[in-house]
Parts: structure tokens; C-alpha cells; sequence
């Protein structure tokens, strides 16, 4: 396994880095004191220079509106009067509260959906990187393809395969499908739209990128000759899968997992033309909040529980996962 | 203060006529009213305590410096489909492409409102800011139109250079609550909304009321209602033989609980903005509340598209233009609202986008484009539909807050 890297944000080992490391020194003229001096300061220097740009943008366009949106979050008042800090933190109490029931819903909803993507993407990850041969480079290209059009427009174009009178959802009918995913409480009166379903393979169809792509990045960084050795010690495929393959592209499981369920959990597309008004999320009740009802505070408190619980559950799951060379 | 001085004869006249006859006449009182209490506004504003949002005070057509006569441009955002195109060069828009050349200015027609609630937001910063939103003149429903003037964020037209608005605006029109004696807006269109169903996917079945959407069995699943909370409380209250004109707080709830007990049941499939037309095309949405205009478009396409107008009233409502504070070109706005206020121009207009039509003498008009359209009562309404039709109560900024919070419950979020 690679070493941790810090600071590279490919996850591949910093022989770059490593390199002009050992190397640099030895070029620098010899006696030139001074010169090696600010040199070596300058050198000190550049990492941070490079962070600037990322830095600068992550001040402006995180952090800024981040106390923006904490300062809002303590505020009262109305739109006509005008919001004041008056530090009311019972608009955390009241979101939680009254909204509770979206905030599990969308995390039902997104670990579903990332479990489906799992499910579906790490079959297609492994065979675009070890079997595909020759049409690796077309089946990513396809992979992608989706991103060509608008997110909308992919998620628009469900409602029409997926309506009631449509051949889709009239051959799960006829199969007997509907009535399994009625039984369980996905789908209602023989239609799949505006049901948890459409829902949850809205969000699956729209996020699967996501997870085949790190997938398939750290399973294609695995040296074939560790299968081979696994083969000549004996181990069947099954072995070989669960002992070699697995771990090593776990990196990628944990990226794609992450990528795939934290903008999950706060989308509000999905749910808003695939939905019926019992499948509304987070996302939506945050937005109405925001635009409908005009109370900004409590908008603001919603996001940041949204945030929060994320990112609690995000840091239980990488110390479960124990990967500390995270992508 | 005379409200007439400076206007030419007949302007004046008609004024009073709007302002005193019928309906109209409570609205000369609540002018008054609402003069006052914009003096007391501005006066607690300029003692210091500025509001974060709200009038800042001053924004008559002395307020705002007008640059229209040296830009001969004018940005209008609208709604989709909401102007009359050319059959054959979609790019085209007769009568818009008319005033431009007629006028000289130029205008930069944009499509962007989709949903009021979304474009406040988006023009809300820069008003609040006391910025220029970049758009000289916009088309919103009348309750926002309300909300914008109520905060002082809309500029106050001059009657002077709208004498076409002034004399053919329908009587009906200028007694509106929202704006009394239409000092900042202008209607664009009067709306209707109705109850519309796809024959086809009701087996036949004829949806005419509210209560049958809510309540029938062969429906489940398969109706919708509109995210705009004026139209479906509005009308659900009408059912419930509410006026929506002055309904009290209890009504409300009991218009919200009522449409609860649907959602709980999963009668309702949806809540909607424009886009339940597909799914009412598809039949994916068997019945559904809709907007009159939008239905008699879609029927031209899908003849198992009906509509009725509930026995116990529908809800009535305009789509008012209006310029936003600090724009830039006022005299160009007035221009073009002036301009569509001519009777063959708003019945060219109507003809296209088929709502209901403000304008006085523009039945006459339309008799000479198309006969049936000068006789469809939600183009130019008869005396019997006018009376069904009731708008929903202006609301104060707390009661809108308050209702709007639980609307957005009930709709899912």
C-alpha cells in the first residue's frame, strides 16, 4: 500500500515531490550561500503559494458565507422588519422539530441510493478496469456520456419513460414487480412515479458516476501481478476477490460512497418532480423555507443541522472504515 | 390633493369613473388609507429606524432618474409563453417586434419567471440592496405585485404617459386591493384558475369541483393542486363556500386541513407550478387545478383535454406589470404597457396567450381576428363569470408569512 501523501489530491504516491526532494539539493551551485538561502525559503514557500488560489476561493465561497449563514441562523425578526442576531437558538429546536421526519427520510433515501449505486457500480468499475481491454476508454467515455446533458433534463426525461401509462412501468406490472415493491411500501396503485421508488432510483441514476469513477480509479491502480501471485498460492477467484481485489480498492469504495451520499442526502430535484408530497426532503423543505415562507433563519438552521449530521456521520464512517489513505 | 390634475379630460374622467362606481368605490377610501399610511411610513423612516427590508421611501417617478431618453432600451422579464409568436418564425413576436419599430426602443424580452417565489428571491438582494435589478419592467402575480409595492420596492407610474392604460383598463381591473387605483401596476393578463381534466384518463368521467379532486376514489393518486397558495387555498375555500375574499384565519387551517387529509390519504399525486400541463397531456394526472389559459392552449393540441369552472366560483387573479425600483428606463416601461393597452394590440395579444383580457374594447377587436375567441368567456368574461370570479384577500406581511409557512407544510416541506 502507498504511503499517506499529503497534500496530493490523486492519491498516487509524490514521486514528483519525492524526487526534486532528494534531487534538489545536490543541483543547487555549490558556495552560492545567499542564493541557496532564499532559494530554500522561496521553496519553503511554494506549497503555500500553491494552496492560495484554492485558499482564496475556499475564504470567499465557503468560509464567508459559512459565518454568513451561521450569523442568519441565530437571527429573528421577518422580512418587512427586517432579521436581528438576537442569538435565538430555538430555531435549531424548531427545525429539528418540525422537519425531523425529512431529515431522516433524506438520509434513508441517500443510503439507499448509495447502496444501489455500491451495488451497480463496482461490477461495471471492475470490468471497465480489468477485463474491458480495449473498450476501457469508450465504456468510461459512456460512463460519463449522462453529464452531456442538463441534470434536469435527465431527471425530466425519467418522468416520461417512467409514466404510469408507459411501457415501463406496464411490464413491471405484468411481471409482478409492482406488486413486490408495493408490498414492501415503494410504490403505491400500480404506478412508479411520485412513489419512493422513483424517488431512489432518480437519485441512483443520477449519482452512479460518481461511484464508478473512484472506483474504477483504485481498481485500476491494482498491480495484476498480486491476482497472479493469489492464483499461483492456490486462492480461488472467490478468495482472490474478497482477500486482494476488495481491500485494495477500498480507497475507492469510500470515495464513491462518500461522493455519491452526501450530495444524496441534500438534493432536492429529485424528490420535487419524481415525488409526491410524502417523499419531500431535506433539500425541498430547506428551499421552501427559504423562498416560500421568507424565513431565512430557520433555513439557515436546517442547512447547518444538515451539515452537521453529515459530517457526523461522514467521520464515524471513515474511522469504521479505517482508511487512512483516503482519496 | 387633486388625484386627476394634469390628466386630459378624459383620462380624468375615466379615473373617476373606475375609482367611484360599483366596487370601485370602496377603493377611493383605501387609496386615501393607504396614501396615509404611506406618508406615516416614510416619516418613521426618516426618523432612523430603516427597516433591513422595506420602503425606503420616495419612489415616485421624481425619485428614480429616468434615462429612457437617452437609452431607447427597455428589459422585460416575463413568464414562458406568455406573448404572442409568429406561426411560422417561433423568433418572432408580431406585436412586440410592432412596438419596437413604432417606438424605437429596443427591447430585451426575457422568459425568466418561472414561479413568483423564485424570482423574488432573485431580485430581492439587489432591491433590499437599493440596487437596479438590470429589468425595467416585470410581469408578476397580483399578490406579489402586492408584496413588491407594499415594501416600496416598485416605482409609481406616471398617468401622464399611459393615457391608453388610463382609459381602457377594464373598470373591474382598477379597484384592485393589492394596488388601489393602479398607481404602480397594470395588469398583463387576468387569470382564472379552474378545475381541468384529461377525459381520457378519467374513463369519461366529468371532474367539476374541488371536493370530487380531493375526494373521489377513481382519482387516487392521480390528481394535482399548484404550489401557488393563493389559487389552491383560494379555491378549496370557495368549495368549501368560503369567499376568499374575506376569509378569516380559521377558514385558512380549515382549507389547509382539509387538503392534509388528501395528501394523507395519497390522493394527491403533486404540487405543481406550470409544469402540470405534460402530466394533464399524459394523462399521468387525470385532474388537476390549472390555469384557464394554459388549458384552452393545450386543448388545441389534445382534444381529451376539458375543463369546468367549479359551481361555487373560481379564484380570479391578474399578472401585473411592473417597474421594479431604481430601473432605469420607467418612460420606456410606460411605453409598452401603453402600447398593449390599445384595443388591437391586447386582442392580438389575448388571441395568442388566451387569458383573460383587461383591456376595454378589445372584444370588438378580436370579433375581427378570430369570432370564437371574442365570444369564449375566459378570454373576455360575461357578466355571469365575472361574478363567479373572486380574487383571494390582500394579506399583511405576517399573515402572508404565516400562511405561507403552513402552505409549505402542507406541500410537502
Amino acid at each position: 500500500m502507498t504511503a499517506v501523501a499529503p497534500l496530493s489530491p490523486s492519491g498516487r504516491p509524490p514521486t514528483g515531490a519525492a524526487d526534486e526532494a532528494a534531487s534538489g539539493p545536490g543541483k543547487e551551485p555549490d558556495g552560492a550561500g545567499t542564493g541557496t538561502g532564499t532559494r530554500r525559503s522561496r521553496r519553503r514557500l511554494t506549497p503555500y503559494w500553491l494552496l492560495l488560489p484554492a485558499g482564496l476561493w475556499l475564504a470567499v465561497f465557503f468560509v464567508a458565507p459559512l459565518f454568513y449563514q451561521a450569523s442568519t441562523s441565530v437571527q429573528s425578526g421577518s422580512l418587512e422588519e427586517g432579521f436581528r442576531v438576537t442569538w435565538q437558538f430555538s430555531n435549531y429546536t424548531d427545525a429539528l422539530g418540525t422537519y425531523g421526519e425529512h431529515f431522516v427520510r433524506s438520509f434513508g433515501y441517500a443510503a439507499v441510493a448509495t447502496g444501489l449505486c455500491l451495488l451497480i457500480g463496482y461490477p461495471l468499475a471492475y470490468m471497465i478496469a480489468l477485463r474491458a481491454g480495449r473498450w476501457r476508454n469508450l465504456l468510461l467515455v459512456l460512463v460519463i456520456a449522462p453529464f452531456f446533458t442538463s441534470f434536469l433534463i435527465r431527471t425530466l426525461a425519467w418522468k416520461t419513460i417512467l409514466s404510469d401509462g408507459g411501457p415501463v412501468v406496464g411490464a413491471l406490472g405484468s411481471l409482478h414487480v409492482l406488486d413486490v415493491t408495493s408490498w414492501l411500501g415503494l410504490t403505491a396503485d400500480d404506478r412508479v412515479l411520485a412513489t419512493p421508488l422513483a424517488v431512489v432510483c432518480g437519485l441512483t441514476y443520477n449519482f452512479l458516476p460518481f461511484m464508478i469513477l473512484p472506483l474504477y480509479s483504485s481498481l485500476e491502480r491494482i498491480d495484476t501481478s498480486l491476482l497472479e501471485a493469489a492464483r499461483d498460492l492456490y486462492a480461488k477467484p472467490a478468495t482472490t476477490f474478497r482477500k486482494v481485489t476488495f481491500p485494495l480498492s477500498l480507497p475507492g469504495v469510500v470515495a464513491g460512497t462518500l461522493l455519491t451520499f452526501i450530495p444524496a442526502s441534500g438534493d432536492y430535484i429529485n424528490a420535487q418532480l419524481l415525488g409526491s408530497p410524502n417523499e419531500q426532503m431535506v433539500g425541498n423543505a430547506i428551499q421552501k423555507q427559504f423562498l416560500n415562507v421568507l424565513d431565512y433563519p430557520t433555513a439557515a438552521a436546517m442547512s447547518f443541522i444538515l451539515m452537521a449530521l453529515i459530517l457526523i456521520m461522514v467521520s464515524v464512517y471513515m474511522r469504521k472504515a479505517g482508511t487512512e489513505e483516503l482519496v | 390633493m387633486d388625484l386627476y390634475e394634469g390628466l386630459p379630460e378624459p383620462v380624468a374622467k375615466a379615473w373617476e369613473r373606475g375609482l367611484t362606481s360599483g366596487r370601485a368605490a370602496m377603493s377611493r377610501r383605501r387609496l386615501l388609507r393607504a396614501a396615509s399610511l404611506a406618508a406615516a411610513g416614510s416619516t418613521l423612516a426618516a426618523c432612523g429606524i430603516p427597516p433591513a427590508a422595506g420602503n425606503k421611501g420616495g419612489n415616485g417617478p421624481e425619485d428614480t432618474p429616468d434615462h429612457s431618453r437617452e437609452e431607447k432600451v427597455l428589459n422585460f422579464a416575463n413568464w414562458p409563453l406568455y406573448i404572442d409568436v409568429d406561426e411560422k418564425n417561433k423568433k418572432k413576436r408580431p406585436t412586440l417586434d410592432r412596438f419596437e419599430r413604432e417606438s424605437g426602443i429596443k427591447v430585451k424580452y426575457v422568459e425568466d419567471i418561472n414561479d413568483n417565489n423564485e424570482f423574488y428571491g432573485k431580485i430581492k438582494p439587489q432591491l433590499a440592496a437599493g440596487q437596479d435589478t438590470g429589468r425595467d419592467l416585470v410581469c408578476l402575480s397580483d399578490w406579489m405585485a402586492g408584496r413588491i409595492i407594499r415594501q416600496g420596492w416598485a416605482q409609481r407610474l406616471d398617468p401622464a404617459n399611459l393615457p391608453h392604460a388610463v382609459t381602457n383598463l377594464e373598470d373591474r381591473f382598477r379597484a384592485a386591493a393589492h394596488d388601489p387605483g393602479r398607481q404602480y401596476s397594470y395588469p398583463w393578463a387576468g387569470t382564472a384558475c379552474i378545475v381541468a381534466y384529461n377525459k381520457k384518463a378519467t374513463k369519461g368521467k366529468k371532474v367539476t369541483s374541488v371536493t370530487q379532486l380531493l375526494e373521489d376514489e377513481s382519482l387516487k393518486g392521480r390528481i394535482s393542486m399548484l404550489t401557488e397558495m393563493t389559487d389552491t387555498i383560494g379555491l378549496t375555500m370557495l368549495d368549501m363556500g368560503v369567499d376568499s375574499e374575506h376569509f378569516s384565519a380559521d377558514d385558512f387551517d380549515a382549507a389547509i386541513a382539509r387538503i392534509q387529509k388528501a395528501v394523507d390519504r395519497k390522493q394527491l399525486r403533486r404540487f405543481s407550478g406550470n409544469d402540470y400541463m405534460d402530466e394533464l397531456n399524459s394523462g399521468d394526472i387525470a385532474a388537476c387545478l390549472a390555469w384557464a389559459g394554459d388549458v384552452v392552449q393545450l386543448q388545441m393540441d389534445n382534444p381529451d383535454v376539458e375543463f369546468a369552472v367549479p359551481e361555487r366560483g373560481y379564484l380570479f387573479g391578474t399578472d401585473d406589470l411592473l417597474v421594479p425600483a431604481k430601473a432605469r428606463h420607467r418612460s420606456n416601461a410606460e411605453a409598452l404597457i401603453d402600447y398593449y393597452y390599445q384595443p388591437k394590440e391586447a386582442a392580438e395579444l389575448a388571441a395568442w396567450v388566451n387569458y383573460i383580457c383587461p383591456v376595454s374594447g378589445a372584444q370588438a377587436e378580436m370579433e375581427k381576428i378570430d369570432k370564437e375567441l371574442a365570444e369564449a368567456p375566459l378570454i373576455f368574461p360575461d357578466a355571469r363569470m365575472i361574478a363567479k370570479g373572486k380574487n383571494f384577500r390582500p394579506m399583511s406581511a405576517k399573515e402572508e408569512a404565516r400562511y405561507e409557512e403552513k402552505f409549505s407544510k402542507l406541500i410537502g416541506a
